[in-house]
């Protein structure tokens, strides 16, 4: 009987494994398996996705690499990593496109089958960087992942071209090997999925197994990390992407609000997964609607919610354009909408699956005439969903629409969250109008002395029959009216109803050391890198304040103060400089933006520099 | 419906004034509806009229309902999904040729192929009233407007043949003047489960008068209206002496006695192929000559409501009323102790 090889087991903190192969080569996939293992075996994780434009651009090409990134710890990470440690490379191109990012003396596991002259050749590659020494600062593990594919594959039936496809498996199972992962849970997974097609559920398995087992038997990696539980705060965790959330979201905001949801989308990258989720519970009640187009998406939701429903479109960059026009619509007959724009970048279709913040300003000026209106925002994939909560609870309140902003590095990417008791969710209900406000005539522009939001009367309410438009509305009766002082007084009453929400949003919490004169302030997906940023700048010793904003519009009561008690104010944002240009007008301080518009998140090491710069300044 | 509120049609004017110019055959169809409103006992608080922007999308100002008066062209989105949202509703959407046809091309169309419950009132004018005079997308060619002083170049639309090729399933014609004509046309279209579109030909007596003179004037009308009646032969003119045949898929005006009362089509808008409507609304085009007004198809499918509604149930049926913690735990959880 043969001993397994006897391998050295190191324990590490973290580590940050990025999967990379041809569109075609299932490296989605691969990546949120790892990451579900990973997730229930207990590690703090987060992940970060990154697919082509083109669904199937040419094979082998740069275009078509896709890759997927986690980090794993065995404490509260916040990124997936600034640098992968670990990259697996199905293809030369994969190679080509992704090597830049690897950290230094980093490891590449290399499937060395796709290393032919044709593969090469469509990389760039003059030379095979297996043997040219080109990778020599590296730790290079050649695997023939196809043959060995094959291999394993033989005797379960599949045949010909599926055969290969089973090679993302192979992959798999030896990180699974490597980081000491179990298979048991993406067997499990691997049966759920592909049950109904026994060949290929069987060469799924045969090549996850046989890839565990060749880091097992064979000599090739002579050590195998162990990145243990993360202490983590009690509770049920799942593992979520910020679609997801934020999809869940939107229903236990319905929930919360006891109003059916009436979802109105167009296709469109990366906001599309938050209307497959949904009209996927029709046993919930929820209605979804894919509209012939982003405008008809937004004028059936606003439709839906004068009928008494909650009325939510999603979107992104484009799409919010098109809607513009309607959303002032909602603004002028105050009626409770829910926007989602899933920012991804631009101008025009841009970089449609990268992520960027550049729609801030949009959202809060992007629309014709005097039309404010609440922006609410995503910090990360988890808090997807109590944001959209909170979003749902001012719409329906301030009978307004509402914007919330998430992007595509939170869509589509993954974090372990702690799932909320959903009974403590608020009560975020409105009372219809059912009798008359007073006794000539219902009046559906009468206000609310307190939240200055005027009544929700639903169609089939006796009684309250009345007319609203988009022709600016008389003070009370909302009757057509162009009279000057009435136009006035109106724009004014619109302006005070959003501003009074800061009335009614929690004051930003600062988290800041005590004599810190250097304040980072952010918004949205850049939380993660902030904070990981501003905990490496603390543990060199050194001192910071950091906020980061939920509320963009209006913004919390006490910012102003917070914002002018620091002599120096940081504000990183994926754009150039959106809540930099608010926070100076606002506040009339001298703020330094720090932009960053490549597409990518901010890394922590990014965040480190600047403030590091700022601070020795 | 129901049987114990009497109305009348002072029960369904606003307080507002209305203000349209005088003359204007808006008010014709104002008073069709109010008094088809009140005839037929609907209850006020179940309708809603939407409107978009032109002369015409003022209507739900002047109805004593529900009512939004929307942006340009989007009335049947808005519609749309309020009629999903709330089926035990009755949604009108008043519209234009230019609202419709135009700026709102994309909308009419869906939502007739979505067979969605909504009632869609086109007052066809065949010019832009509200900004004064441009030609629209029912405008004859060689038009002299404000906008084209040298004459039309485009090809206008027949929305009765736009409303067929978008799978409407009840399709009519009717004229502003002639009252009890369009108080049966509406009635027929409120009864109709689905999306109904009614083009109702109206004189904009402002920047396009007597557009419709050839099937309004006193002389001209006797001879170019052509009636279409469930189940009879489709005859007109004086004496019924003009009818219409339908060879080879073209309808073509023939003279009774020339081929038979029997080679006379026969008049069924309920076939579920829209081959002959769609030819019949082929005979004209303007109006100037012969045309036909009336039901040109009224088919039965389920509509977009209800068959939501049916997935729903269906969904609850199989699955129970849904439980969000079930759901979320669904997706794989793990247990954090301390
Ligand atoms: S412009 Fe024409 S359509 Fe408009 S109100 Fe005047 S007459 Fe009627």
């Amino acid at each position: 009987m043969s001993e397994a090889p006897t391998t050295d087991i190191t324990d590490i903190h973290a580590v940050a494994i990025r999967f990379a192969g041809d569109s075609g080569d299932g490296m989605q996939l691969a990546g949120t398996r790892f990451t579900e293992a990973s997730a229930i075996f207990g590690n703090d994780l987060a992940t970060f996705p990154n697919f082509p434009a083109e669904i199937r651009a040419p094979a082998g090409t740069l275009p078509g690499v896709s890759s997927f990134q986690v980090q794993i710890a065995d404490r509260d990470i916040l990124t997936p990593g600034d640098q992968p440690d670990v990259l697996v490379a199905m293809n030369p191109a994969a190679l080509m496109a992704n090597l830049p990012d690897l950290a230094p003396a980093g490891t590449i596991v290399i499937n060395s089958d796709a290393f032919d002259e044709r593969n090469l050749t469509r990389a760039g590659y003059t030379t095979n960087p297996i043997e040219d020494g080109s990778l020599n600062a590296y730790r290079v593990l050649a695997v023939p992942m196809e043959e060995m594919t094959k291999k394993a594959v033989e005797g379960t039936g599949l045949k010909g071209r599926g055969v290969l496809r089973s090679k993302n498996f192979f992959a798999l199972g030896l990180m699974g090997w490597m980081f000491g992962r179990p298979i048991d849970t993406t067997l499990e997974w691997i049966t759920k999925y592909y049950g109904k097609e026994p060949d290929v559920q069987a060469a799924n398995e045969a090549a996850l197994r046989a890839g565990y087992n060749v880091g097992l038997t064979t000599e090739m990696f002579r050590s195998t990390y162990r990145v243990q539980r993360a202490k983590m705060p009690p509770g049920t965790y799942t593992n979520v992407t910020g679609n997801q959330a934020l999809a869940w979201g939107i229903m236990a905001a319905a929930q919360a609000a006891r109003l059916p949801v009436f979802y109105a989308s167009y296709p469109i990258t990366p906001a599309s997964d938050i209307l497959h989720e949904l009209s996927r519970h029709r046993n919930f009640g929820v209605r979804t609607f894919q509209a012939e187009d982003e405008i008809a998406a937004v004028g059936a939701a606003l439709g839906a919610s004068f009928g008494g429903h909650l009325g939510v479109t999603g979107t992104s960059g484009p799409g919010l354009a098109l809607k513009s026009e309607t959303i002032s619509l909602a603004v002028m007959t105050e009626l409770p909408l829910l926007i989602v724009d899933v920012q991804r970048g631009g101008p025009s279709t841009g970089l449609p699956t990268k992520t960027e913040q550049a729609d801030l300003l949009m959202a809060m000026y992007g629309r014709h005439g005097e039309a404010p209106l609440p922006i609410v925002s995503v910090s990360s994939p988890a808090d997807a969903f109590l944001a959209t909560v909170e979003a749902v609870r001012i719409a329906l309140k301030y009978m307004t629409p509402v914007i919330l902003l998430s992007d595509g590095y939170i869509a589509t990417s993954a974090e372990p969250w702690r799932i909320p008791d959903l009974s403590t969710l608020p009560d975020i209900s409105v009372p219809f109008a059912t009798v008359s406000n007073d006794p000539e005539r219902f009046l559906p522009y009468l206000r609310d002395p307190q939240t200055l939001a005027r009544p929700w009367a639903v169609p089939g309410t006796p009684g309250l029959q009345h007319r609203i438009g988009g022709l600016e509305k008389e003070d009370r009766t909302g009757n057509v009216s162009y009279t000057p002082a009435n136009h006035q007084k109106m724009t004014l009453l619109r302006e005070q109803k959003i501003a009074r929400i800061a009335d009614d949003i929690p004051e930003v919490v600062i988290d800041t050391d005590a004599d810190a004169d250097v304040l980072v302030i952010g918004w949205g997906s850049s939380f993660g890198a902030i904070l990981a940023g501003v905990r490496r700048v603390r543990a060199k010793g050194h001192k910071v304040a950091r906020v980061h904003l939920r509320h963009l519009n209006p913004f919390p009561k006490n910012l102003g103060d917070i914002v002018k008690r620091y002599p120096r104010v940081l504000v990183p944002e994926l754009n150039r400089g959106h809540l930099w240009r608010l926070l100076r007008a606002d506040f009339l301080i001298d703020a330094i933006s720090y932009s960053k518009v490549e597409g990518r998140p901010f890394k922590a090491a990014e965040i480190e520099s600047r403030l590091m710069e700022l601070i020795e300044s | 419906m129901t049987d114990t509120t009497q109305y009348t049609r002072q029960d369904w004017q606003s307080d507002q004034e209305v203000r349209w110019c005088p003359g204007c055959g808006d008010y014709t169809i104002l008073a069709s509806l109010q008094n088809f409103m009140a005839d037929f006992g609907v209850d006020r608080e179940n309708v809603v009229f939407v409107s978009g922007i032109g002369c015409a999308s003022r209507f739900p100002y002047y109805m004593n309902t529900y009512g939004m008066h929307g942006i340009h062209g989007r009335a049947p989105a808005i519609a749309s999904g309020l009629a999903v949202a709330r089926p035990d509703l009755s949604v009108w959407v008043v519209t234009g040729d230019g609202d419709a046809l135009s700026i709102g091309g994309n909308h009419i169309i869906h939502s007739m192929r979505r067979n969605i419950n909504i009632k869609v009132l086109l007052f066809n004018n065949q010019i832009y009233g509200l900004t004064k005079g441009q030609y629209s997308p029912t405008s004859e060619r060689g038009k002299k407007t404000k906008s084209s002083p040298w004459g039309v170049i485009d090809y206008p639309f027949n929305p009765v043949s736009l409303a067929i090729g978008a799978e409407a399933t009840f399709v009519a014609r009717t004229i502003d003047m002639d009252r009890p004509h369009t108080q049966e046309i509406l009635t027929a279209a409120y009864q109709h489960q689905g999306s109904a579109f009614v083009e109702i030909y109206q004189n904009c007596n402002v920047f396009n008068d007597k557009a419709f003179i050839a099937l309004t004037g006193k002389e001209e009308r006797d001879v170019n209206r052509i009636v279409l009646e469930q189940d009879k032969p489709v005859v007109f003119g004086p004496d019924d002496a003009m009818g219409v045949v339908i060879e080879h898929g073209e309808a073509r005006i023939v003279e009774v006695a020339d081929v038979g009362i029997d080679a006379i089509h026969v008049h069924d808008a309920t076939v579920e192929n829209a081959g002959a409507a769609f030819a019949l609304s082929r005979l004209s085009h303007g109006p100037t000559g012969p045309t036909p007004i009336g039901i040109f198809r009224s088919v039965d499918r389920s509509t977009y409501a209800s068959d939501l509604q049916q997935q729903i149930h269906d969904a609850q049926a199989a699955r129970g009323p849904g439980d969000l913690a079930l759901l979320i735990a669904g997706a794989g959880t793990w247990e954090v102790s301390d």
